[in-house]
């Protein structure tokens, strides 16, 4: 049977379970466009898209804006003044501190403009100072979640209940594979250095949701197998395994004589894929071979797994074989209380692995078409949570505005976007919902977030569900 | 661009091409255009209804809009404003609007012009009739068919001038058939006593072995699994904390039993959604409503407890709207439906049933559990008033007090930080890692004093003492509460635990239903009363509100159209691997329409007709030629009917993960039997549940739970068990009617490496080591192609397994025995069954 034969016999619910396998995805969007559920067209918008991955840098927690990237000077006069219920003008709080006596925080690190565009960013973030002329600082973020799972599942699924595929099933939906070697989306995990019980990160983040499955994120672990089931099991080797695997193929290919389903061919293909992934995801995890130069530009950390260095360095490697979406999580930013001693340790483990991924991508020429994003859930409180102990101070949920940061991609380097009032409070000036960051994430790789769509339970689905509205202009 | 002149010129071509074409069903040509192309704006739903215009009903399209044209002119497409705003050659004006994506194709176009030249008559939705049995079909063949089903299927098969395929091999069949029934490949000695039989009498074969597969007590366990998907089961909370529940299990176990004892399905209906409210209520029929107790339990410090409260009550109100009348009923959830009839105000009536009930936990021991209780009861009770009697009066007080504080934070909170703060901890952290209703404890202090029984007083004080110390510091501290605490926690180690399995009740204090606007639980309109969408049949009521029994009544009742539909559909995707309708959650105007709607009817009358009976529905789908025919697949067959819509064969099937799970277990003979009981946790990387998780622990089972069925193992909601999660397990946070059947090289990797598999295999060698020591390679392979497929292999199989275990055998050579069971030439037979069970026909049922 030749290649058009079997492309001619795969059904369309096949052809979607496949895309993971390595059909390019000019050829996949071409093969799917008789598919009526699918309905990306790539966008006919001329400058766009010119991003072919992600590389999501999540936060899990909630970093604080006002020690990172909101500067807010007025507050050291403000410093302890108490604030009313007229203040909050409805804003939910949380159970943690929703009936506290709320006194104004100041932070106790400064912050310094950095670079040509002047872009002020907090002593604790040092590295990052020196891209600064190469992120584009968002300081307007918004969202409606004010706890941690439904603030996460609405930044991963665009939806705060559970459910719903992760934006990296999406865009692997929409976008296919570029490696026959990998999976379209990679998922890795690094604990933060600032808190030990964190909240959880767990499957259905990553998940398909109702898409087929073969989009769920493949979740790289930094014990044992580096993708689950990875090593032949004790005393069988590579060669027996070829061996094993040539007999199964021809046994397969028999018995497909037998039933003449296309789906005992498409089986014989993965496993032949998964032999590949036995030496691609080894060779890929094994950095041994990267430079002195590389290391000392993610720092030492970037040696031992399961580092957010080792995963920043990783990303890099992953982006090089064209791996779609790459999310990675650094746990421990949800600092209610202890920031002085917690909050530096956090930014001693992110701000110059981050800064290097930058400069690395740089390098070698891939930030234009790589699009990094760096943030969490939600943003934290102007008031200090229980007291005003400077030494271990800390600061609630807060999701009326936070700061996150994007780099490279199709995004305007150089810039600061948005404003919030003397009191991080609210958005005074070009607010960016969740629903706007995905929409501009999707269309920076050419996709049109309202034409991305997925016929579920009678309904079409996308990412932004009815809204989102792309951000102009943080766009190069 | 078309000018105007151009567009009349395109309507006429339509008209002719229109005149000439096929008679149209509003049903099944009209009804899903419309659905997909114009209700979004033009339909059920009030607030978004634009222009005024409606076309979900005849009276809507064909009203006079503002501008005195009619949407719809009936016999007169020329005349009507549809036809000229769908073909219009200017964007601004043409539906559906340029930034909906959306365009009609001609074809649609051209029906839409048949339609209303004919009358443009409108139907009722199919799903809403109800379902009328139509005579069985005359067909082609006297010979073929076996029974009812197959005149339905083959009278399709004939006007598609297909036939159907022969029937496969008993081997298969038995495969097939076991598989389906029981979840279980057939054994060798099932296998030998099945071909003798088949010898003798194929028709007395076949029909004994379906009746003892039925009889097997597997059986349930089969069909348990797939019910759990509905219920989106799991071991616990979900959420970030993620605790345990560790008696979840006991509804999972009321499910087989259940299935076992062929409960019918009305009443299986009835004890699950009231199972509390029957006259009498056994404890049995209160764990069946345990069906809606798969809700997720938010434990995350600051949570709003009514916010996550209203999330398992949505929750609760759709997974009953997919599960039996097969409607997305939460579409209504924040305005009136935009395709199906349900408006926003009926959602929050069917929404109500579920509000007014309970998460309550009740005593229901094992056995031995009640009575080694109670005799450690007495000693516990003589020491537990040791310790407290001496501070009884101030304790009674202070606890007094802190119930009070809790009523006060709830009548009027914001008024004591502290207060609030401690009425969300007892809501939140209530019974946490037992899997008890959240808000139990804050039902409890609502509970007057004098009325509490002495159980509920203990737990009251249990958690007083536990954690109830905030704002109420000084006095722990005073009467040395803090100490009486872990005195009591210690002596509480000398009482053994009832199992208290997760119910539903009614609510004891009960609560106003309102519609949610924008479905936001902070913006509360008018009330409701619990009733059922009008659309739907209607029934007298004993009640003039209808209460959650009447709710499961309604569900049951002769008159729904809908509920027997959606079952018989279920079963049928179950044993064809495709539903007759392939969206089984959706029986309304978004979803398919069904591919055989008489057979579909037929199936449905005859099941309520004769009892609801889910073994004889089972048994007349597995007795049919349909269901016997071979699954081989034609390139012509295949071009013509990719999805098996038409059933010219059977379909091939991939496992579940589950399934594949226990299929290696039974070919390495590892599987232990044993039903029931706690679940288990099969062997797995300790960090697969751990890495990234608040405070789970797999600690891996040992002994034969080691080797129990799938349907037995932990779920872990956030971090399912891998081999399912790899093998497509559903999303345990939603239902789930239709599981994926993905290929991935994941799936692969996990049949080669996973120790679970890795085990199997090796023990499968150690069987075609033993099962017949004399035998030949030949006899061997033999056994083994029996073992793991249910058939002898074909010449060319066994020729390529004799050359590999040649070269198998040179390499083994050098090889150490691993013992004296396992010696140099156990290797060669491990290779050969990691080959058997790695190849496609294994996870398949054929």
């Amino acid at each position: 049977m030749n290649h058009d034969e079997y492309n001619l016999m795969l059904t369309r619910r096949q052809l979607l379970g496949r895309s993971s396998t390595g059909i390019g995805s000019v050829a996949l969007a071409s093969l799917l466009n008789t598919d009526e559920r699918l309905a990306a067209e790539p966008s006919d918008q001329s400058g766009i898209g010119r991003a072919k991955r992600v590389i999501y840098l999540f936060q899990s927690g909630a970093p604080s804006q006002f020690e990172l990237l909101d500067h807010k000077p007025k507050l050291d006069k403000l410093h302890g003044q108490q604030l009313g219920p007229e203040f909050f003008k409805g804003q939910r709080q949380t159970g943690m501190t929703a009936r506290q006596k709320k006194q104004v925080c100041r932070s106790i690190y400064h912050f310094k403009k950095h670079g040509d565009s002047g872009a002020e960013i907090s002593e604790t973030l040092p590295y990052l100072g020196q891209v600064a002329d190469d992120i584009c600082i968002v300081r307007s973020m918004q969202t409606q979640a004010i706890n941690h799972d439904p603030a996460i599942t609405f930044f991963q699924t665009g939806f705060q209940q559970a459910g719903r595929p992760s934006m990296g099933a999406w865009v692997s939906y929409g976008l296919g594979s570029e490696n026959k070697n990998l999976p379209a989306y990679v998922v890795m995990i690094s604990e933060g250095s600032g808190k030990r019980d964190s909240q959880a990160l767990y499957g259905r983040l990553w998940g398909n949701g109702f898409l087929p499955s073969a989009h769920q994120g493949v979740k790289f672990r930094s014990k044992g197998d580096p993708v689950l089931y990875l090593s032949n099991p004790a005393g069988i080797d590579s060669r027996q395994r070829r061996e094993i695997l040539d007999l199964s193929n021809k046994l397969n290919a028999r018995h497909y004589e037998d039933v003449g389903d296309p789906e005992t061919i498409t089986r014989i293909k993965q496993a032949e894929l998964a032999f590949r992934m036995q030496t691609s995801v080894p060779e890929l995890m094994d950095t041994s071979n990267e430079s002195k130069h590389t290391f000392d530009m993610y720092g030492e950390a970037a040696r031992t797994p399961g580092t957010y260095a080792a995963n920043c360095l990783l990303a890099r490697r992953l982006a090089e074989k064209g791996v779609r979406f790459i999310q990675l999580y650094h746990r421990g930013w949800d600092q209610h209380g202890d920031m002085p001693r917690d909050l530096p340790l956090q930014c001693g483990d992110v701000d110059q692995a981050s800064a290097a991924l930058i400069t690395d991508l740089k390098q070698r020429g891939m930030l234009d078409e790589t699009l990094i994003v760096w943030g969490g859930e939600f943003g934290r409180t102007v008031y200090a949570q229980g007291g005003l102990n400077m030494k271990r101070y800390g600061r609630d949920h807060h999701p009326r505005c936070f700061s996150m940061w994007l780099a490279g991609g199709g995004i305007k380097p150089g810039i600061t976007y948005g404003q919030t009032d003397d009191f991080s409070f609210d958005i005074v000036e070009n607010p960016v919902h969740v629903y706007d960051l995905h929409a501009t994430m999707l269309h920076c790789l050419g996709v049109d977030h309202e034409r991305l769509t997925y016929k579920f339970q009678g309904r079409r689905y996308r990412l932004t569900d009815v809204h989102g509205r792309i951000v102009n202009d943080i766009l190069a | 661009m078309l000018n105007p002149s151009c567009k009349s010129t395109l309507v006429l071509c339509l008209l002719t091409v229109a005149a000439n074409g096929d008679e149209v069903s509003f049903n099944r040509d009209i009804r899903p255009i419309l659905s997909e192309h114009c209700l979004q704006c033009h339909g059920f739903d009030a607030d978004k209804r634009q222009a005024e215009l409606r076309l979900d009903t005849h009276a809507g399209a064909v009203a006079k809009l503002p501008g005195g044209k009619s949407a719809i002119v009936p016999g007169k497409p020329t005349q009507s404003e549809l036809i000229a705003r769908i073909t219009s050659a200017d964007a601004e004006t043409r539906m559906p609007p340029v930034d909906t994506g959306k365009k009609l194709t001609q074809k649609e176009i051209q029906k839409l012009v048949t339609w209303i030249k004919g009358g443009a008559s409108y139907e009722r939705h199919w799903s809403f009739n109800p379902p009328n049995a139509a005579p069985i079909p005359e067909v082609s063949s006297k010979v073929w068919p076996r029974n009812s089903i197959d005149y339905f299927i083959l009278a399709r098969l004939d006007a598609e001038s297909l036939g159907p395929s022969e029937d496969a091999s008993p081997n298969v069949l038995l495969r097939r058939l076991s598989l389906d029934l029981i979840g279980l490949p057939p054994t060798l000695a099932e296998l030998a006593g099945f071909e003798r039989a088949w010898k003798d009498d194929p028709q007395v074969a076949w029909a004994s072995t379906i009746k003892r597969l039925q009889a097997s007590k597997h059986f349930g366990e089969k069909w348990a699994r797939w019910w759990m998907d509905l219920a989106h089961y799991a071991d616990t909370d979900g959420y970030t904390i993620d605790y345990d529940r560790p008696h979840a299990w006991r509804w999972r176990d009321w499910v087989i039993d259940a299935f076992n004892r062929n409960l019918p399905f009305d009443q299986f209906t009835l004890e699950q959604i009231a199972g509390d409210m029957l006259p009498d209520a056994k404890t049995e029929q209160r764990i069946a409503t345990g069906f809606f107790r798969h809700t997720l339990s938010n434990r995350e410090g600051g949570a709003n407890l009514e916010e996550f409260r209203v999330q398992k009550i949505i929750d609760r109100t759709a997974t009953y709207g997919a599960t039996w009348l097969g409607l997305t009923v939460e579409c209504a959830q924040c305005h009136d439906h935009k395709f199906d009839p349900i408006s926003h105000r009926e959602y929050y009536q069917l929404y109500d049933f579920f509000n007014n009930a309970d998460e309550i936990n009740i005593n229901a021991p094992l056995p031995g559990e009640q009575s080694r209780f109670d005799a450690a009861l007495v000693e516990y009770r003589r020491r537990w008033h040791e310790l407290v009697d001496p501070v009884e009066p101030q304790l009674n007080a202070v606890m007094r007090k802190w119930e009070q504080l809790m009523l006060d934070a709830e009548k009027s909170p914001g008024i004591d930080y502290k207060r609030d703060r401690a009425l969300e901890l007892l809501g939140i952290l209530w019974g946490a890692g037992y899997g008890e209703g959240q808000l139990e404890g804050v039902r409890l202090t609502r509970i007057p004093f004098s009325k509490r029984t002495q159980r509920q007083k203990e737990r009251l004080l249990d958690y007083f003492l536990g954690r109830g110390a905030l704002g109420l510091e000084q006095e722990f501290k005073d009467l040395k509460l803090y100490e009486l605490r872990n005195k009591i926690a210690e002596l509480k180690k000398t009482l053994p635990s009832l199992s208290r399995p997760q119910t539903l009740e009614v609510s004891m204090f009960p609560r106003q239903t309102r519609i949610s606007i924008r479905g936001d639980f902070r913006t509360p309109g008018a009330p409701v009363q619990s009733g059922f969408p009008v659309a739907l049949h209607a029934v007298k009521l004993a009640n003039p509100v209808p209460s959650r029994l009447d709710l499961a009544r309604w569900t049951v009742s002769k008159d729904n159209p809908l509920t027997a539909r959606v079952f018989v559909n279920r079963i049928w995707q179950e044993l064809f691997g495709r539903g007759l309708v392939t969206t089984p959650e959706d029986f309304g105007a978004q979803g398919a329409l069904p591919s055989h709607p008489k057979l579909l009817d037929w199936l449905a009358v005859d099941f309520v007709e004769n009892g609801w009976d889910i073994k004889r529905l089972m048994r007349l789908m597995v007795d049919s030629a349909t269901y016997r025919q071979s699954s081989h697949v034609t390139h012509e067959k295949l071009r013509r009917d990719p999805d098996n819509v038409l059933l010219a064969r059977a379909s091939r099937v991939r496992l579940s993960g589950e399934l594949v799970r226990d299929a290696a277990l039974v070919v390495s003979g590892l599987l232990d039997r044993r039903r029931g009981g706690p679940s288990v946790r099969p062997p797995q990387p300790a960090n697969v549940a751990e890495e990234g998780s608040y405070s789970a622990k797999w600690e891996t089972s040992t002994g034969g739970d080691r080797y129990r069925r799938g349907v037995y193992t932990w779920i872990q909601r956030v971090t399912p068990y891998a081999q399912f999660a790899t093998f497509d397990l559903p999303n345990p946070n939603r239902t789930c009617s239709r599981r994926d059947r993905t290929n991935t090289p994941l799936q692969a990797l996990t049949l080669l490496n996973d120790p679970v598999f890795v085990e199997a295999s090796e023990t499968l060698a150690d069987r075609l080591l033993n099962e017949n020591k004399d035998a030949d390679d030949e006899q061997k392979i033999r056994i083994g192609y029996r073992v793991c497929f249910a058939r002898d292999p074909q010449s060319s199989e066994v020729a390529r397994l004799k050359t590999f275990i040649a070269g198998r055998r040179k390499a083994a050579a050098n090889r150490k025995p691993v013992s004296e069971a396992r010696p140099r030439e156990w290797f060669v037979w491990r290779e050969v069954a990691v080959v058997l069970m790695n190849l496609d026909e294994f996870i398949t049922r054929e």
